[in-house]
């Protein structure tokens, strides 16, 4: 009797043993293919892992649905308020001419752009679906400068793993890894449904992540930064979301 | 003696109690971890909904857009007139981080189910109807034995009869799935990754309102399942599916 509880002891501990070095094994590997998400900490890491980790290795590339000009809503409905800062009623008063989208953090030619810059360059236009976290979404056109070509003006170096984006206002502040960052939909948005972006959408300058939730897309835009870690910005939960109390990840 | 033959065979049909549990330990223990699951995609649902308590059928659906139909509560958020004066507090945050835990912790549970229902002979064993109780003759007169309230016999502790096959079957192979396939078509990364599971609905808020309707099928089951547990002997039935024996008196239910 003694000598089968001890096998049993020996064998529970080296099943244990192995489990434990399995899961660290594992976990390194998930965090060098970039399968952990920056909010994994809390009680709900877990979900938030498996969630993120199973859809990076399924979607990687995958391209969000595109629509018939016919299914566009009209009217598109816009959610919040536009900003009331001193700093962003004065650009809107000079109809934006001085917005700036700056580019910093580890690139090899930090750059700050104009409007009229951004428009200059290769556009892409996509019927994309905006769907809220809350429940409701709809179907608009979106034109702008896809994300990657303006990481390739400024020379984004092969160690960056996060683009981190900020909106004039302050409070708002996401990011995105480079599947999402470098995806051919990702824009840097200035138009909407043939015009230009309503400030009501977003305007003059919107993130958009076509294959992630209303609350990645940040409005506003004024910079963008390149990094490999995203310990320093905030309380290094990855964007203001999840101080929140919201998912980092929300391609859901 | 002509009982001499009988009385053995009877002993053997109804298995004694130290011997064969009643369920199987990944029953209890799948059944148990389910329910866990169950009670927080419940509650992380319904505050999920009070965001926006309008239903569509399409693609889309918002404030502007005509609605299927509005559920007569008041909602989290503003943006979505309810007729009530007030808006409540907006708990998305935590239900959300909830809901999609436990959907995948629901999620990797069912499949040990499954599996193992399917290596152990648990699904033809346990769940599907024997062909002579499928019969008209055989259906109606269970079917009048539960509207008479009549307690079960002393042979169903150690079974189901064929409604609740019927019933368990559906709920393991059609709600469920439903639920977790319309659940997966409201993500933009999966319907960007596979649209043909998002457009077989007629759209992502066709999704999510079969989504809403699958679960209160669920929770109805769930009602009606606790009902029965109650009325068919409490003490006993969970006694079994926690313990795995079931009871070796008669119940008197």
């Amino acid at each position: 009797m003694s000598n089968l509880s001890r096998r049993k002891l020996i064998t529970t501990g080296l099943t244990a043993t192995a489990g434990a070095s399995g899961l660290a094994a594992a976990a390194r590997l998930a965090d060098r293919y970039g399968l952990i998400p920056p909010d994994h900490g809390s009680i709900y890491g877990a979900g938030e892992t498996l969630t993120y980790a199973s859809q990076r290795l399924l979607t990687r590339h995958s391209l969000a649905r595109e629509f018939p000009r016919s299914q566009i809503s009209k009217p598109p409905f816009a959610n919040g308020r536009p900003p009331k800062d001193e700093d962003f009623k004065r650009l809107q008063a000079r109809g934006f001419a001085d917005w700036r989208l700056t580019v910093d953090g580890m690139v090899a030619r930090p750059a700050s752009f104009s409007l009229g810059e951004l428009r200059s360059y290769p556009s892409r236009s996509q019927i994309t679906h905006l769907a809220c976290e809350e429940g409701w979404s709809f179907i608009a056109e979106w034109t702008g400068v896809p994300l990657s070509h303006v990481l390739n003006i400024v020379g984004a170096l092969p160690q960056a793993r996060y683009v981190v984006y900020f909106s004039i206002q302050r409070r708002w502040w996401d990011s995105v890894d480079m599947a999402d960052a470098l995806h051919p939909q990702t824009l840097v948005t200035y138009g909407m449904n043939g015009g230009e972006l309503p400030v009501g959408h977003g305007g003059p300058l919107r993130l958009r992540v076509p294959r992630q939730l209303g609350y990645k897309n940040v409005k506003y835009v004024t910079r963008l930064t390149v990094t490999d870690s995203l310990k320093e910005f905030g309380k290094g939960l990855g964007s203001a979301a999840p101080e929140g109390g919201y998912a980092w990840y929300a391609g859901i | 003696m002509a009982d001499s033959a009988w009385v053995p065979r009877l002993a053997s049909a109804v298995p004694s109690a130290t011997n064969t549990p009643r369920h199987s330990a990944v029953v209890r223990v799948t059944h148990w971890i389910t329910t866990l699951c169950f009670f927080a995609l419940l509650v992380s649902g319904i505050e999920i909904v009070i965001s926006h308590p309008r239903f569509y059928w399409g693609e889309t659906g918002n404030v502007l857009t005509p609605s299927l139909f509005d559920l007569p509560i008041p909602a989290s958020r503003s943006a979505v007139k309810t007729g009530y004066g007030f808006v409540l507090p907006d708990q998305n945050g935590w239900s959300r981080y909830l809901h999609f835990q436990a959907a995948w912790a629901a999620v990797l549970t069912g499949l040990l189910y499954a599996v193992s229902g399917l290596f152990t002979g648990h699904f033809q064993k346990n769940l599907l109807p024997a062909g002579a109780d499928l019969s008209w003759r055989a259906l109606s007169s269970v079917i009048a034995n539960h509207l008479r309230f009549k307690p079960p016999g002393e042979g169903e502790a150690w079974s189901y009869n064929v409604l609740q096959r019927l019933t368990y079957l559906a709920v393991i192979f059609v709600l469920f799935p439903l639920v977790i396939w319309t659940g997966l078509a409201m993500s933009p990364a999966i319907a960007s990754a596979f649209p043909a599971a998002v457009t077989v609905f007629g759209g992502q808020q066709s999704a999510r309102t079969i989504h809403f309707f699958v679960s209160v099928f669920l929770v109805l089951f769930l009602l009606v399942h606790i009902v029965m547990v109650c009325l068919t002997g409490f003490r006993n039935r969970m006694r079994a599916m926690i313990t795995g024996r079931a009871g070796a008196h008669k119940e008197h239910a």
